[in-house]
């Protein structure tokens, strides 16, 4: 099943989203609204013609100085139908993304690491903390425009115990909490 | 009649004298097990110093020791990230006394070719080095020599 069949499969499953063609060379690539991402998620895994049961992959890519920077590429696998299928979704800098874990249970870390090295917020997300680098680490090293080369000691010291209060305290302190909506 | 090695002998008497110095670091040097610690490609190039083509047992040194409680020289072999800084310096402080340690390869000496924010620019930032191995990796004959280098460096210190 190609990108354009796909879309018309989807299209009537989810009203009002606009989908896009991607390019692509391997597998076929789709262009997703990201106020839209879960429900199209979700149509990809429960429609008989699509099951894409799997989530293979999540990462991004930072098109520096393109407005909207980022696009957050979501890596699809059908088991039933053996079939791949790349989901994108277009994030403008300082934007964000559903979280997908309703959908795939396993996407919590992949989500972590587009967070931690690109600094795209995932709204929803149940504990967004920093997965490869250090907890107390500054900036995103995997965005354009982040300075390869730092010179900075490497910290060696981490506490050979901590109690469980601790460890709590410290899981709040490294997990990113976003200001509450206004209600009104 | 003295040695070079701090010994002297009477070939008359079946009696050797030397320093209590002398013998506990002849037998620290000759025997330095190292910790089973390996962080990247270098390590294969360690694992192939400690099998049997180039075999260390020959410099007794073979040992190599899963805890770090039981080792005496810890061969930092690969590329140090940030995150593991943390790990490395606390097997090096389970070590016991004395200890020592080779920084084997380009990027545990100075970074390599990772010279980016991930990886520590050099281990002598997170532990002491004793002897620095050059090479990217390091020839098994370029680590033996190191450690060669460290008995020698451990004969002449004092106990």
């Amino acid at each position: 099943m190609d990108a354009p069949a796909i879309i018309d499969t989807l299209t009537p499953l989810v009203s009002g989203a606009s989908f896009e063609v991607g390019g692509s060379v391997d597998m076929p690539t789709v262009y997703v609204p990201a106020d839209r991402l879960v429900e199209v998620c979700l149509a990809l895994r429960d429609t008989p013609a699509l099951r894409f049961s799997v989530l293979v992959e999540v990462t991004a890519a930072d098109y520096l100085p393109r407005e909207p920077r980022f696009e957050v590429v979501y890596h699809l696998l059908s088991i039933p139908n053996r079939a791949r299928l790349r989901v994108k979704v277009r994030v403008p800098g300082d934007g964000s993304v559903p979280t997908v874990q309703g959908v795939w249970k396993g996407a919590g870390w992949l989500e972590r690491e587009v967070w931690d090295m690109f600094g795209i917020l995932i709204d929803g997300h149940p504990d967004l903390r920093r997965l490869l680098m250090p907890e107390d680490w500054e900036g995103h090293p995997a965005r354009k425009d982040y300075p390869v080369q730092i010179r900075k000691n490497a910290q060696t010291y981490e506490p050979l115990e901590v109690s469980e209060e601790e460890f709590k305290a410290n899981l709040e302190r490294d997990r990113v909490k976003r200001s509450a909506k206004p209600a009104h | 009649m003295a040695t070079a090695t701090g010994q002297s002998h009477d070939h008359d008497l079946p009696i050797i004298t030397t320093t209590v110095e002398w013998v506990v670091q002849w037998a620290r040097r000759s025997a330095i097990w190292p910790a089973q610690f390996g962080l990247a490609c270098c390590a294969i190039e360690m694992m192939a110093m400690a099998a049997s083509r180039y075999d260390i047992a020959r410099f007794g040194a073979e040992v190599f020791r899963g805890s770090p409680r039981q080792s005496d020289l810890m061969i930092v072999a690969g590329r140090l990230s940030r995150k593991m800084a943390p790990a490395m310096r606390r097997v090096y402080d389970q070590m016991p006394d004395p200890k020592w340690v080779i920084s084997m390869g380009a990027c545990a000496s100075v970074g390599g070719v990772f010279d980016n924010y991930a990886i520590v620019q050099g281990v002598d930032q997170v532990v002491p080095v004793d002897v620095f191995v050059p090479g990217c990796p390091p020839r098994p004959e370029s680590l033996i020599y190191g450690i060669v280098q460290l008995q020698e460096k451990i004969a002449r210190s004092r106990a």
